[in-house]
C-alpha cells in the first residue's frame, strides 16, 4: 500500500507540483516573503518542491534538503515558509490521492493519512532541527561576544586603571566584573581603579550591592576604588533607595575621578604652554 | 485612557525586559528622565525579587487617571511563598539573601503608592503607583 501510493505520488509529481505552486503563490499576498522579488520566490518554491519530491522518492535520504535549507538559513528566509509549503504540500498531496481514489471509506482515508504524514514528518523535523541549531549557535556566539565585552580593564597609567561598565549587569557579569578587577589590580600593580558606570541605565539595589562588594574586595588587596559616572538620576534613585556608597569616593565624570586619582597617587596635570608663560613672566618680574 | 500590558518574569534576563518596558510607556507619559529612571529602578527591584524568591511571576503595566492627573501602575503579581513578616521586610536592611535589604522600602520611596498583600505559601501582589508631575 504505501509503494504503490509512493508511485501514484512520483508519477503525477507534475500535477501535484503545479497545485502546490498555485497554492502557495496565493497565499503570498498577505505574507512575510513579499519583499523578496518574484523570480527568486519562484525558483525558491521550484527547488523547494523538487526537493520534497527527491526525499520522497528516495525514502527520506535527504543530502539535497541539507544544502537547500542551509542556503534559506543563510538568506535569511523564515521558518514559516519551510513549514507553511510543506503543511500546504500535504494537505495537496493528500486532496489529489483521495480525488484518484473511487471510493475510499474511514479506514483506507486514516491510512492515507497516516503513509503522507510519515513522508512530511521527517522533513519537518530535520528542517526545524537545522533552523533552530543555526539560532542556538547565533546566541551562542552572541553570548560569547558579550562576554568578551563585560568587564575590560584598561591600565591609562602607572597605577591608575580604569574599568568602564557599559549596560545591564546581571548576576554572571557581577561575578566576572569582580574577578577581572582584582586580577587586573594584581597584574598592573594598581592604586586606584575607576570604576565608571556612565553606561549603565539602571542601578538598583543588586547593582549598587555587587558594586559595593567589589570596591571593598579591592580596598582588602591595598588599593583604592573610586565610583565615576554617577548621572544626576542615578544618584537620585541611589538615595531613594537608601543605598549607602559613603565608604569609597565617588565622582560625576570619569574627568574628576581621574584628577582625583592622580592626587592620591601624587601627580598632577601641567599645562606646558601656561607655565612656559609663567616662567617667562617669572624670569620678567626678577629683571625690574 | 486604560492601557494595559504585562511581561512574565522566568528568568534574569527578563528583569531587563520589565523595566525597558516600563522606562517606555513613563517616556510615553511624559514622565521626566528621572522619575524614569525612577521608575526603572522600582519595577527592576520588583521583578528581581520575583525572580529570587517565586522563580516566576508577572509585572503588570496599567495607565491610570485621577483629577486630570496621569500616572502609571506597575501591578507585580507572583504564586511564591509570600511574606512572612510585612514590618519586617519593610525595614531598611532587611534581607533574606544576603543583599541589601533596601529593595522593598526602596520602592516605597522611589514612587507615591505602595501597597503590598501576600499571604504566606499563596503569594505576593505589590501595587505601586507613580504620577506625573
Amino acid at each position: 500500500m504505501p509503494e504503490a501510493l509512493r508511485r501514484i505520488v512520483i508519477e503525477n509529481s507534475d500535477v501535484i507540483s503545479k497545485n502546490w505552486l498555485d497554492e502557495i503563490t496565493e497565499k503570498r499576498e498577505s505574507d512575510y516573503t513579499s519583499s523578496i522579488s518574484d523570480s527568486l520566490y519562484h525558483t525558491t518554491n521550484q527547488e523547494f518542491i523538487n526537493v520534497i519530491f527527491a526525499s520522497i522518492n528516495r525514502r527520506g535520504d535527504t543530502g539535497e534538503m541539507d544544502d537547500f535549507a542551509e542556503r534559506l538559513i543563510n538568506l535569511g528566509w523564515p521558518l514559516s515558509y519551510i513549514t507553511d509549503g510543506l503543511q500546504t504540500f500535504r494537505r495537496v498531496t493528500i486532496d489529489f490521492i483521495l480525488s484518484q481514489s473511487d471510493q475510499v471509506d474511514t479506514e483506507e482515508f486514516s491510512r492515507i493519512l497516516s503513509i503522507v504524514e510519515d513522508w512530511v514528518e521527517p522533513i519537518i523535523n530535520q528542517l526545524v532541527n537545522q533552523y533552530s541549531g543555526s539560532w542556538e549557535h547565533t546566541v551562542s556566539l552572541q553570548r560569547m561576544a558579550l562576554q568578551e565585552l563585560s568587564a575590560p580593564l584598561i591600565p591609562v597609567m602607572d597605577n591608575i586603571t580604569v574599568m568602564p561598565l557599559i549596560g545591564t549587569i546581571d548576576t554572571e557579569r557581577a561575578k566576572l566584573i569582580m574577578e577581572n578587577l582584582l586580577e587586573g589590580v594584581m597584574k598592573h600593580n594598581s592604586e586606584v581603579v575607576l570604576i565608571d558606570i556612565t553606561g549603565v541605565p539602571v542601578v538598583d539595589t543588586m547593582v549598587a550591592h555587587h558594586i559595593i562588594q567589589a570596591a571593598e574586595a579591592v580596598r582588602l588587596i591595598g588599593a583604592t576604588c573610586i565610583l565615576v559616572g554617577i548621572r544626576p538620576e542615578i544618584a537620585q534613585t541611589i538615595v531613594n533607595l537608601g543605598i549607602d556608597l559613603g565608604k569609597f569616593p565617588t565622582k560625576s565624570s570619569l574627568r574628576k575621578g581621574f584628577k582625583t586619582a592622580l592626587k592620591l597617587t601624587n601627580r598632577e596635570i601641567v599645562d606646558l604652554e601656561n607655565s612656559k608663560d609663567e616662567d617667562i613672566t617669572k624670569i620678567i618680574d626678577s629683571l625690574k | 485612557m486604560i492601557t494595559k500590558s504585562s511581561v512574565q518574569i522566568n528568568k534574569e534576563w527578563d528583569i531587563v525586559g520589565a523595566r525597558q518596558m516600563g522606562r517606555e510607556l513613563a517616556k510615553d507619559l511624559g514622565f521626566g528622565t528621572v522619575d524614569q529612571a525612577r521608575i526603572a529602578t522600582a519595577i527592576s527591584e520588583l521583578a528581581r525579587n520575583i525572580y529570587l524568591y517565586a522563580k516566576k511571576g508577572k509585572i503588570a503595566y496599567e495607565t491610570v487617571e485621577k483629577m486630570n492627573q496621569k500616572g502609571l501602575k506597575i501591578i507585580a503579581s507572583d504564586q511564591g511563598p509570600g511574606i512572612n513578616d510585612l514590618s519586617k521586610v519593610m525595614e531598611d536592611g532587611f534581607s533574606t539573601s544576603g543583599g541589601l535589604g533596601a529593595g522593598l522600602p526602596g520602592v516605597k520611596r522611589l514612587m507615591d503608592y505602595f501597597d503590598v498583600v501576600s499571604e504566606p505559601g499563596k503569594g505576593t501582589t505589590i501595587t505601586t503607583i507613580k504620577w506625573v508631575r
